[in-house]
């Protein structure tokens, strides 16, 4: 209790000090919290368009069921695929409307006999989506050309490539932020003992402990971890909460928003983890230079 | 018992503030260190107190080597000896009562039992009635009595008070004398560095003086058979 007296006192005595601290750890954690929901964000988008139908091949109008059932058989012989759906004109036309009941204008132009039917299939590796596209386009049943099949690869591709760049640029910055914020905390904390060294020294001839004298710095640096990862947490959290109706007509149909609050929750807890360790390093390295 | 053995003490850049001495204290004497500015008084109780460790030589307070002393024992070591520093050392930002507690919370002393120790000190030293004022508003004598407070906070078994009344005048340097005169007779052993003659030639203590860093004299003082 008297360490944290004592720790408390040193804050209190130096406010621009603690200020530059705090906001330094909360950038750090500002960037930390926004690359997470980043992080988090696109592995629900990635596995979202990974467990749509992955291959969709649309037949002509004048395709056998027969041709239709040959092609379902050679597909299931391949054993890469995990569901196939065959979808009917009529019900082709009913997805149509659910989609765009909003606008009677489409519904009017649009009859069954427009839509082509299709087969919607999934495989279990991405990898194999190139084999079953293949295969479709060899039946006959199936349109010819770019329109009589598409599948979802490229999306996934440049999702995967677009967010393993993010993850490099994020990580980056991150140990950065967290570099400068370690050093700028050593030169805070460094600065408080070679101001109070006189007092240091009086206390050591009066019996005090090096680690009696150590501590309240200590806990001044995971302090300021504390409240700079809070504020840090609570600015991201906000802009994204703010943000979420935005996002959510954006990412129409894809199961993240919004996000649940158990996520800020394990996000929080996880950043003050890291803050108290970052705070305690930084002092650690300040009083094991200044105060040996 | 505080037992010097041939301490010789030399700086870095050569300069020997201590050579060979030797002398022996033992537990409740009162005993004044005398010399001129500059002579190693100060330095013997940095000794004392392992600030510094000497060059050569050996130094033994009860059963601690104190030469050989590991650092981890040295704040015990501090807590069986109070210093009442030449320049104080007293905390500016903090009240005299805070100074005096400062040692028991350091002490990890209940704070309950560590306040109620510092309210007897201040009282025995007589400065009850400025506890809660800060150094700066304390005159050179109350001054002195706060270092004093401080230092006998753990009811230490030696006392060390360098040049006490240095900066005092007559009257209050006596009343200072008093006072280590009665923490004397609770059994407290006192080594006091003073440049005051009068004082030592009244007072008829042991006296150890001390010139150039060399110990020239050890003289019990007898009182003088008045014819």
């Amino acid at each position: 209790m008297r360490t944290v007296k004592t720790s408390w006192k040193h804050i209190r005595r130096n406010p621009y000090q603690a200020l530059a601290a705090i906001c330094i750890m909360m950038l750090t954690f500002l960037a930390i919290s926004v690359f997470a929901f980043i992080v988090f964000g696109s592995s629900i988008v990635i596995k979202y368009f990974e467990s749509k139908p992955q291959v969709t091949a649309f037949f002509k109008d004048e395709a056998q069921q027969s041709e239709i059932d040959a092609l379902k058989q050679s597909l299931q012989q391949t054993g890469t695929v995990a569901t196939i759906h065959f979808v009917s004109k009529k019900q082709a036309l009913q997805r149509y409307s659910e989609q765009n009941k909003k606008d009677p204008l489409l519904l009017e132009l649009v009859t069954s006999d427009i839509l082509p039917a299709s087969l919607e299939v999934s495989t279990n590796n991405i990898e194999d989506l190139g084999k079953v596209a293949q295969i479709m386009r060899d039946s006959p049943a199936v349109i010819e050309g770019e329109q009589g099949v598409i599948y979802q690869k490229d999306i996934i591709q440049r999702l995967s490539l677009l967010t393993n760049g993010i993850r490099v640029i994020g990580i980056t910055i991150i140990a950065i932020l967290a570099f400068v914020s370690t050093i700028i905390m050593v030169s805070i904390i460094g600065f408080k003992v070679s101001q109070k060294k006189e007092e240091i020294e009086i206390m050591r001839l009066l019996s005090a402990t090096n680690w009696y004298i150590r501590w309240p710095f200590i806990l001044e640096g995971i302090f300021y971890g504390i409240i700079g990862t809070f504020f840090g947490w609570l600015v991201a959290s906000a802009g994204l909460l703010y943000a979420t109706p935005y996002l959510q007509s954006f990412l129409k149909g894809i199961p993240l928003l919004p996000v649940a609050p158990v996520f800020f929750l394990t996000l929080l807890i996880g950043e003050l983890v890291i803050a108290i360790i970052l705070g305690m390093v930084a002092s650690s390295l300040a009083v094991l230079r200044y105060l040996k | 018992m505080i037992k010097l053995e041939n301490v010789t003490k030399q700086f870095g850049a050569g300069d020997t503030a201590l050579e060979d001495v030797s002398f022996v204290i033992d537990p409740g004497e009162f005993v004044f260190v005398v010399g001129p500015s500059g002579s190693g008084k100060t330095t013997l109780f940095r000794l004392l107190i392992r600030e510094m460790v000497p060059t050569t030589g050996a130094i033994h307070i009860g059963d601690w080597d104190i030469v050989n002393l590991s650092h981890k024992k040295i704040p015990h070591l501090r807590k069986k000896i109070g210093v009442v520093f030449q320049d104080l050392k007293l905390f500016r930002d903090r009240t005299i009562f805070e100074n005096v507690l400062f040692p028991l919370e350091v002490g990890n002393m209940d704070t309950k039992s560590a306040r109620k120790r510092v309210e007897e000190i201040l009282e025995l030293v007589g400065i009850a009635q400025h506890s809660n004022k800060f150094p700066v508003q304390l005159s050179g004598g109350e001054l002195q009595r706060a270092a004093i407070a401080r230092a006998l906070a753990f009811s230490p078994e030696i006392l060390l008070a360098d040049e006490p009344t240095g900066n005092l005048d007559n009257a209050t340097s006596w009343e200072i004398i008093k006072l280590l005169q009665d923490i004397n007779a609770t059994g407290t052993t006192i080594i006091m560095a003073t440049h005051n003659t009068e004082v030592v030639a009244s007072l008829l203590k042991r006296v150890l003086t001390i010139e150039k860093g060399k110990l020239v004299k050890d003289q019990k003082q007898e009182k003088k058979e008045e014819k």
